[in-house]
């Protein structure tokens, strides 16, 4: 389909200002912009045609189904969408004076409250905007720690190998170096690996439990205190938090620190890649260390992630999610994302291999390596045909440690006829690759283009449109 | 109460039975029973739609929201076309994720190129990246992309946005380089300063422009005084004021980034906003986070995808140039539809007359005896005024006419005018003005 730029016409365009009233002031010739800019020009009626045609190109959680592992793609609310659209918050300047966001400090209180609650944390900072710049939030939460102790050999994060790339990319952002722990036979954290690695180096552990295998360790508490003990703070990734909402908590496992993903388990929407909210809480004795907004309190010695006080509509949607379901939704929620896991994991695994774990948590892998080694079928051609059904495939070859793996997080918001037809779906998937598996290597067949050049696109990068020379 | 699960007990029963297990409890077995909770969450029962609905809204209503914003300081109101609402609303683009599988993504992929698109063509810039968290992030991000083994030190411009300057230092704290002021001089970057700081360990020179008290920087002689030294140049840019003030381009910088919240982001307590990255085509392997590229696919047909992938944190784990991942895609999708919709010449008009309104009041203040604007030389849409009286006392007197005044600021306060005000609100709080400054005498 055209690029709206294909679609400009000169001397098109919308009004939308009145002619200014006051007297108009240029700027100096050595300040003014050196050639006029080339936006494009259309009416109203062609940019709301535009966008409708590339909202058909699109396939969102709210469309059909999404079992993107790792992603936590429940159902977004439309309620949580309208009350962050209300004028009270949107119109909101961020340096309003005190009395006058009464509202907003009551939305981050209440938000505040019950996610430390969740997470058996003291306190939170709502300023990371997404998982990962919460995972960097509170790795310098960490090393803020120790150099205030004068602890200042503590340079090495520990990760075990299955853990989400954003980790130890986090870890090294803060300055750290990593100490890759490989996985035991059970695809959980290898206690002696863990030991043998702590020293009086080790500024911490970072860990998601359940792990990406989707596996909880049934070593937590031991693992944590092998940290502690060794003078390091334990930090939980809080992507697959919605695996343990309500049952068990990160504070209570020993850990120190938490991102949560306010975008995935708080069902706020991802936008298509954002924004997020990560927010990160923690025990009181990381309290000191939380950043601020130098602006407002002139703190220079404070850790600040970005401008102002965070992704605040986001927090107001996870709100009113969290209102909505309370105590005992929050506790259902989870309970649901776990039995859907495991149902749909249970009506796959006589063809589709699980290497870790009889049951699992709120998402499962499968490794289709012996598929491969039979038909040549691949976990990509699987999760391309996926597409032709109208489903958007599963995480694809991650975690690292499972070959040709293919990861479903279905959610508790899909209905059990979805997860049948899905199941259904991958079930004739194996048949076909056994029958006639050549035809899924071009899958899919029926989908808004062919399987694109990944090579091409990354040898001769095309990053935006040309203007014709007029 | 509202749970958005659509399965009955019954039916979950079922599922139960047909995995094979009694009850929920046995995917819980792997968790010591020492820490699984025995008691609900302390947190109120589930309430009905309606019921959330009242809540928030009485939390939005404690809340004030002012007639007239002379506020800015990082986050600036400006009309926003009423279809931006609209087409950012549509759940194909709000509940779909990351595009990473393009056969089924093309629309928020297409979308991402022609935002990349509008980014350089603003800039003048050769590249973009999709988009990271805000402004603050983006030039924090900037430096990271600049530095190397033997260059570890960062210089920033002291007329920097407070908020910037605070992250910048935290991201440099992170990595273990150092952040050096230059300082300014009568509101402007110090260009001789700059050139004593511009040593061999420098990595790079980050200006704000307009800076925050609202002048323009002279973006092309800084630029060349960076270079010279051998030392890369980054501006952070108002977008706004991009569409009449000469690109980051023409003033010779690498990397151009900013916060792109003017282009049709309300204020929102401070976020969601959007953070743009543009880039020369020498640096563009070193920007962070998303980047879509055009390429064909199978049949030879134009497709878009997400490209230079070997940069980031999923394949490059500790070794990636950032640990973005998600980003702001919904803002840079909202920045396209409102440079979209509003075109060349609504962008000009938009930012003409905001600077043009902000000049008019100034000239109305300056008139006020015992006020004084600091601002010399050439501006944009903010200034900085010395009173004759305190900031609080103007501003509560504005507070009480529902204007919402200037930031306070060391020497006064930060005025910031924007298209959304008229004449008439300006005059009406200049008057204001007038009458605390004169009651005070």
């Amino acid at each position: 389909m055209q690029l709206i730029f294909e679609k400009s016409h000169a001397g098109r365009g919308c009004d939308l200002l009145p002619a200014c009233d006051v007297p108009e002031v240029q700027l100096p010739e050595e300040l003014k912009r050196e050639q006029p800019l080339r936006l494009p020009q259309l009416s109203e009626t062609e940019i709301s045609r535009h966008y409708s045609a590339l909202a058909k190109r699109a396939h969102g959680v709210n469309d059909g189904f999404y079992p993107l592992g790792s992603c936590t793609m429940k159902y977004n609310p439309r309620i949580d969408e309208e009350m962050a659209a209300l004028p009270g918050f949107t119109n909101i300047h961020p340096l309003q004076p005190e009395n006058t966001v009464t509202g907003c400090k009551q939305v981050l209180d209440t938000a505040k409250a019950y996610l430390c609650e969740a997470t058996g944390m003291d306190a939170i900072t709502f300023q990371p905007a997404a998982g990962a710049h919460g995972e960097f939030t509170g790795l310098l939460l960490i090393k803020s720690y120790h150099e205030a102790r004068g602890d200042i050999k503590r340079n090495k994060i520990i990760i075990p190998d299955a853990a989400h790339g954003t980790n130890p990319a986090s870890a090294s952002m803060a300055g750290f170096t990593v100490v890759t722990i490989p996985s035991g036979p059970d695809g959980c954290v290898d206690l002696n690996a863990l030991r043998a690695s702590v020293g009086e180096d080790t500024a911490g552990l970072m860990l998601t439990n359940p792990n990406t295998v989707g596996i909880f360790d049934s070593n937590i508490l031991e693992i944590t205190d092998i940290i502690h003990q060794a003078g390091g703070l334990n930090y939980y990734d809080g992507a697959n938090f919605n695996a343990i909402m309500g049952v068990v908590r990160p504070g209570d496992m020993g850990f120190d620190v938490v991102h949560l993903n306010l975008h995935k388990t708080f069902a706020t929407p991802h936008g298509g890649g954002g924004p997020g909210s990560g927010p990160v809480a923690c025990k009181s004795i990381l309290q000191p260390y939380l950043p601020g907004c130098a602006i407002q309190n002139s703190q220079k010695e404070k850790l600040q992630l970005k401008a102002f006080h965070g992704n605040f509509l986001v927090v107001v949607k996870a709100l009113t999610y969290m209102l909505t379901l309370g105590a005992e939704g929050i506790r259902s929620a989870c309970e649901g994302a776990v039995l859907n896991a495991n149902y749909m994991m249970a009506k796959l695994k006589d063809l589709y291999p699980v290497p870790y774990g009889k049951t699992c948590m709120h998402e499962f892998v499968l490794s289709l390596e012996e598929l491969k080694k039979e038909t040549g079928v691949s976990a990509l051609d699987v999760a391309k045909s996926l597409i032709d059904h109208g489903i958007h495939p599963p995480t694809m070859y991650f975690p690292l440690i499972v070959h040709e793996a293919l990861m479903f997080e279905p959610t508790e918001t899909e209905s059990r006829e979805t997860l049948d037809e899905a199941a259904e779906v991958m079930r004739e998937l194996y048949q076909m690759a056994h029958e006639d598996g050549a035809q899924m290597h071009d899958a899919p067949h029926h989908a808004q283009i062919k399987r694109p050049d990944e090579v091409l696109a990354a040898r001769q990068p095309v990053l935006r449109y040309q203007w014709k020379q007029v | 109460m509202g749970q958005y699960i659509p399965s009955t007990k019954e039916e979950q029963r079922e599922m139960l039975a047909a995995i094979g297990v009694d009850s929920l409890a046995a995917f819980y077995e792997n968790v010591p029973d020492s820490v699984l909770l025995k008691e609900p969450l302390h947190i109120p029962a589930g309430k009905s739609e309606l019921e959330v609905r009242q809540m928030m809204e009485t939390m939005s209503q404690e809340n004030k929201v002012f007639g007239t914003i002379l506020r800015g300081a990082g986050a600036y109101q400006h009309y926003i076309p009423s279809i931006v609402k609209y087409i950012t609303a549509k759940e194909e683009f709000v509940t779909a994720y990351t595009p990473y599988q393009a056969e089924m993504s093309q629309g928020i992929l297409q979308s991402i190129f022609e935002y990349q698109t509008m980014i350089c063509d603003l800039t003048g810039m050769d590249t973009s990246n999709a988009s990271v968290y805000d402004g603050a992030s983006a030039a924090a991000e900037a430096i990271a992309m600049c530095r190397d083994r033997k260059r570890t030190v960062a210089l920033v411009s002291a007329t920097t946005h407070p908020d910037v300057l605070a992250t910048m230092r935290t991201y440099c704290y992170g990595a273990g380089y150092e952040l050096r002021i230059v300082p300014e001089k009568d509101g402007r970057t110090d260009r001789d300063a700059l050139e004593q700081a511009l040593t061999a360990d420098v990595c790079c020179f980050y200006v704000q422009q307009p800076n925050f008290y609202g002048n323009f920087e002279d973006c092309t002689a800084l630029g060349e005084t960076v270079h010279q030294a051998g030392v890369k140049y980054i501006m952070g840019c108002n977008p706004m004021a991009l569409a009449v003030m000469k690109t980051p381009a023409a003033c010779g910088a690498d990397v151009a980034v900013g916060e792109g919240q003017p282009l049709g982001m309300p204020l929102a307590y401070g976020g969601p906003y959007l953070g743009f990255m543009a880039a020369t085509s020498a640096m563009t392997r070193k920007l962070p986070g998303r980047i879509v590229g055009e390429t064909k696919d199978a049949d030879g047909n134009r497709a878009y995808v997400l490209t230079l992938q070997a940069r980031e944190q999923h394949i490059r784990r500790e070794k990636a140039s950032s640990n973005v991942c998600s980003n702001q895609a919904l803002c840079a999708l909202t920045a396209a539809v409102y440079m979209g919709t509003m075109g060349p010449e609504g962008m000009r008009q938009a930012a003409g007359q905001s600077m043009s309104k902000a000049h008019y009041f100034a000239q109305k203040l300056a008139a006020i005896a015992g006020v004084n604007v600091l601002n010399q030389g050439s501006w944009f849409h903010e200034f900085v005024t010395e009173l004759p009286v305190s900031a609080q006392s103007v501003l509560n007197a504005l507070e009480a006419e529902n204007i919402l005044g200037g930031l306070p600021v060391k020497d006064g306060i930060l005025w910031c005018v924007t298209e959304v005000v008229s004449k008439e609100q300006l005059d009406k709080a200049a008057a204001i003005i007038e009458e605390v400054c004169a009651s005070c005498n």
